[in-house]
């Protein structure tokens, strides 16, 4: 009990795991589910990433199934991407399509046995302090140092303190949105299944649909979103140089 | 003293709080609502803005949701995590 966040021994499904821990110095460390299911994502990535790059550099005038998808998906990301963000969106299409493509697995992972990665704190708010430094630096980039002091103390000077919450709520709120929301989904599919137990069978279906598929890509769509809409935001409208 | 806040009457009083937490899920039930509702007024306005609205529509409930989200998260923080026991 007590040793963090929803890590406590209780034998209720939707828990992370410790499978086995190792000793640094005076500390444990332990290697957990959300560890292990992380690795599977990435690793479904990496060799869908390696069979799409084969079939992008063969390039066959008339594109097989495989090809096809694969464009369709970079097509839809790209469309999705210089739609919301404007002259800048060649910058972010990588890092916008690689969290998405990243976040959605993680979320569907649901469906196939695995506890989703992103019902982990520890997942969620790395990607929110990766889009909040991204912002940061836009920021410092492209508005110059005098206009981030600009922005900042906006309507008056005194301002300044809740401006500066206002900023650092970012990657909190964004983390919390998508963290509480694939929790929220695990904990009821646990919940189903633990506590239903054979009146479970077939109709937890239609759940999976909803709070894998229908609400992990919403999820996903509204971190992309949001994550776009700030960089746009500390970017600016200044004319393509 | 001690023997009347034991560690059940903790763990009831921590289900309680759970409950009286989710509460918070009224407002966002709210809120999203009414941008379902506008949302299906500007349909109805001007039914070629399909997508774009929906898409405003979804963004907006989204951010509407945390509210209710971090209400939610502290009831299965009282639940589960216990942070009151001793």
């Amino acid at each position: 009990m007590g040793t963090g966040m929803l890590l406590s021994s209780e034998d209720l499904g939707f828990m992370i795991e410790g499978i086995f821990s190792f000793q640094i110095g005076d500390h444990t460390l332990w290697i957990t589910t959300s560890h292990i299911c992380t690795l599977i994502v990435l690793l479904t990535l990496i060799i869908f990433s390696f069979f799409a790059k084969g079939a992008i550099k063969k390039g066959a005038d008339v594109p097989g199934v495989f090809q096809n998808i694969v464009e369709l998906i970079v097509e839809l990301l790209d469309k999705m991407v210089s739609s919301t963000m404007g002259w800048s969106a060649y910058k972010f299409r990588n890092y916008i399509g690689t969290i998405f493509i990243f976040i959605l697995f993680s979320n569907i992972s649901g469906l196939f046995g695995l506890r989703p990665p992103t019902a982990d704190y520890g997942v969620t708010f790395p990607l929110g302090v990766l889009t909040f430094t991204l912002i940061t630096v836009c920021k410092f980039k492209y508005q110059k140092p005098i206009g981030v002091l600009k922005g900042l103390c906006d309507p008056w000077p005194f301002w300044l303190p809740i401006n500066l919450i206002g900023d650092f709520a970012v990657p909190i709120s964004l983390s919390l949105r998508l963290f509480a929301n694939v929790l929220s989904g695990t904990v009821m599919m646990a919940l189903v299944y633990g506590l239903l137990k054979v009146v479970a069978y077939a109709w937890p279906a239609v759940l999976h649909v909803y709070f894998d598929m229908f609400s992990g890509a919403i999820q996903t769509y509204v971190f992309c979103m949001l994550t776009m809409t700030y960089i746009s935001d500390a970017v600016g409208d200044e004319v393509k140089a | 003293m001690d023997g009347m806040f034991n560690e059940n009457f903790i763990l009831g009083c921590s289900a309680i709080g759970a409950g009286l937490a989710v509460i918070a899920g009224i407002g966002p039930g709210v809120g999203q609502g009414i941008a379902a509702g506008h949302a299906a007024a500007a349909v109805g306005r001007n039914p070629g803005a399909k997508g774009d609205v929906t898409s405003t529509m979804l963004l907006g409930q989204a951010v509407a949701e945390t509210t209710g989200l971090y209400g939610l998260l502290i009831a299965m923080l009282l639940l589960f995590v216990k942070p009151l026991m001793p």
